[in-house]
């Protein structure tokens, strides 16, 4: 504590007047004494979280505005110039980089559907004390412990896109079902490869999303549903009338979170199907492939801040939201 | 927080059965359908471990999901080996835990004094104090990326890339998370506590190490997992910043590119064996902490 201390004794004494010197000064004393040691604890944290997210951020949006597209530019051998909002305006003509942005809404959409539409069932159905409820919780959330790149390891094999005699993984499965007409090429279809992505997308956080139910569920008081059925409530009007009302929260708070898990979808596409391909392209790759492969730094900050900007659409109302709901 | 053990179990006392007559069909089909998803959910897994026991001849398209014909440890010694140009993964697995074990430590030490000064021992504006860190962890790290990456080259000759960097990295951009659980756990201390350290002429550190650090326990394992498993688990830092794939980088940079760096079916052996192999942390972890580990995720809902 001396270092505090010191610093609060060497306080610049302000000069008051002369009435009343020594209450005032001693009130002052008192409010330092009190908040320096817990500002100063803080501060460490404060300044790193000010520089590598926001100070960061302000540089991203500030390279975004300027031409500065190559190695030349970015060593500083040559000069790079402000261009207002040139690069997103090129980006969103840009007929690839709107492929990007289509796939994203589209792996958005269906990884969205598919973890809610898993998860709550699965909540569903553990919610009513299963036996053995435990061991499949634990088997259905195990593969969030796991890494989106084992995960993709694995799945990039189940999704081989080889079809007939030689197939494997899912194919396999369906070639030696006889359901021929279901194999397919997964990620490598030109068009919907990106829906094959979602997939393991799906497998990975159905679980969280079961957690974020089953707690919802549980968080619900038992008066509840002994009161709806005193009132004679069948089973469906308990659902519709009582226990979905309650759970709203909780869904509303795990759209927002895939949601916003989903926008920034890197390390899986990246296992599967590696920086290059077409048909599973999305923003974060773009930005990978601007930085390492062209060395296009403005590019790749404007496609950065554009993700920014999607996050924030979808997680500031949620934020405000959920700001007022704790003040009422 | 304060059930944070038992978050998804019900509480004592509470049925939900419903009174039925005779055999109870429901309780059929849920079974059923539990045992089906489970499955599912394990299929890859199934995929993972035989495989990781085929011999090169083995791994045959058309013994796609068969038994290996003889179980063989030789995919593990090649992935201890090496293949073609993919590193072994043994000492990747070691960088990897050097590089977890201080990114959880120290940013779970950093969480526990922010969350304590900004719910226990609070100071004006505490509150956009906390929404100020607390943004950081919403910001896909895409937008910072580009300055993160000329900022990293510039401090090269403190930071050197690989391990270091990254575990500075996962450090800093752990903050926010760190300190949205301990803050939150703060705030089921009574304040009384504080009060009568304080009353006592306790000032903030001794407080700190003597009344609320030592119950801080369930939240630091909490914390340590959350960020031990996602340091483990990350791959866009690692990708960025991971450097020498033969010599600095972490698991999963050798993981990926043992999967799409342009190997033939006849390394897939290994390259399972390698994945399994890089799960086995984490997947212990899960195993023997599990109610922590969901402690973790519930709190990445915001409220805790």
């Amino acid at each position: 504590m001396t270092p505090v201390s010191e610093t609060v004794t060497s306080a610049p004494p302000q000069a008051a007047p002369k009435p009343t010197p020594a209450p005032k000064r001693s009130k002052r004393k008192q409010w330092i004494k009190r908040n320096l040691p817990p500002i100063l604890l803080i501060s460490p944290s404060l300044i790193l979280v000010g520089v590598f997210v926001y100070w960061l951020i302000f540089s991203s949006v500030g390279t975004s505005l300027t031409n500065n597209h190559t190695m030349p530019q970015v060593m500083g051998a040559e000069e790079v110039e402000f261009v207002g909002l040139e690069n997103y305006a090129n980006l969103l003509r840009d007929p690839d980089f709107l492929h990007s942005l289509r796939n994203l809404g589209l792996y958005t959409l269906v990884f969205l559907v598919g973890t809610m539409f898993f998860g709550f069932l699965w909540a569903w159905i553990l919610e009513k004390r299963a036996r053995f409820e435990g061991f499949f919780r634990s088997v259905l959330l195990f593969p969030m412990a796991v890494s989106s790149v084992a995960a993709g390891v694995v799945w990039r094999w189940l999704l081989s896109p080889t079809e007939g005699k030689n197939s494997s993984g899912l194919n396999r499965i369906f070639e030696s079902l006889g359901l021929t007409g279901l194999e397919n090429s997964w990620a490598q279809d030109s068009k919907w490869g990106i829906l094959a992505v979602t997939i393991p997308a799906v497998w990975q956080l159905s679980g969280y999303v079961m957690a974020l139910f089953l707690a919802g569920f549980r968080g619900i008081p038992n008066e509840l549903r002994e009161a709806a059925r005193v009132d004679g409530a069948n089973e469906w009007q308990l659902y519709r009338h009582v226990l979905f009302p309650q759970l709203s929260p909780v869904a509303l708070s795990a759209v927002i979170i895939i949601g916003h898990m989903s926008l920034k979808v890197f390390d899986l596409i990246m296992a599967i199907a590696g920086k290059d391909a077409y048909q599973t392209m999305v923003p974060a790759i773009d930005v990978y492939n601007f930085i390492s492969g062209r060395q296009d730094y403005a590019n790749a900050a404007a496609v950065g801040v554009i993700m920014l900007l999607a996050v924030l659409v979808l997680i500031v109302p949620y934020l405000v939201h959920t700001a007022r709901e704790d003040k009422r | 927080m304060a059930g944070l053990d038992s978050q998804l179990d019900l509480p004592k006392g509470v049925s939900t059965k419903v009174v039925g007559k005779g055999f109870d069909w429901g309780r059929l089909v849920r079974y059923a359908l539990l045992i089906m998803f489970a499955a599912l959910v394990l299929m890859p897994v199934y995929v993972l471990i035989v495989t990781s026991f085929k011999g090169v001849g083995d791994a045959d398209p058309s013994r796609a999901w068969a038994f290996p014909k003889i179980w063989t440890l030789e995919p593990w010694k090649t992935a201890f080996v090496g293949i073609g140009g993919i590193p072994p993964v043994g000492p990747a697995l070691g960088r990897t835990l050097i590089m977890v074990i201080p990114a959880a430590v120290i940013s779970s030490i950093l969480g526990s004094m922010n969350g304590f000064v900004l719910s226990r021992w609070r100071f004006p504006f505490a509150n956009v104090v906390f929404a100020f860190i607390l943004f950081g962890m919403f910001i896909p790290y895409q937008a910072v990326m580009v300055p993160l990456y000329s900022l990293v080259n510039d401090l090269s000759g403190i930071v050197p890339r690989g391990i270091p960097v990254l575990i500075m990295l996962h450090v800093i951009y752990g903050i926010p998370i760190t300190t949205l659980i301990f803050r939150n756990y703060y705030q089921s201390v009574p304040q009384e506590l504080i009060e009568a350290s304080r009353v006592d002429g306790g000032g903030m550190l001794r407080t700190y190490f003597s009344v609320v650090l030592p119950i801080s326990m369930p939240s630091f394992v909490v914390v340590l997992i959350w960020q031990f498993t996602s340091a483990w688990n990350d791959f866009l830092f690692a990708r960025f910043f991971g450097g020498n794939m033969q010599t600095q980088a972490p698991v999963t940079v050798v993981l990926q590119n043992m999967a799409t760096g342009g190997t033939t079916g006849s390394v897939w052996g290994a390259t399972m064996a390698a994945t399994l192999l890089s799960c086995l942390p984490t997947l212990l972890v899960y195993i023997l902490l599990g109610k922590y580990f969901v402690g973790g995720l519930m709190s990445g809902s915001v409220k805790g």
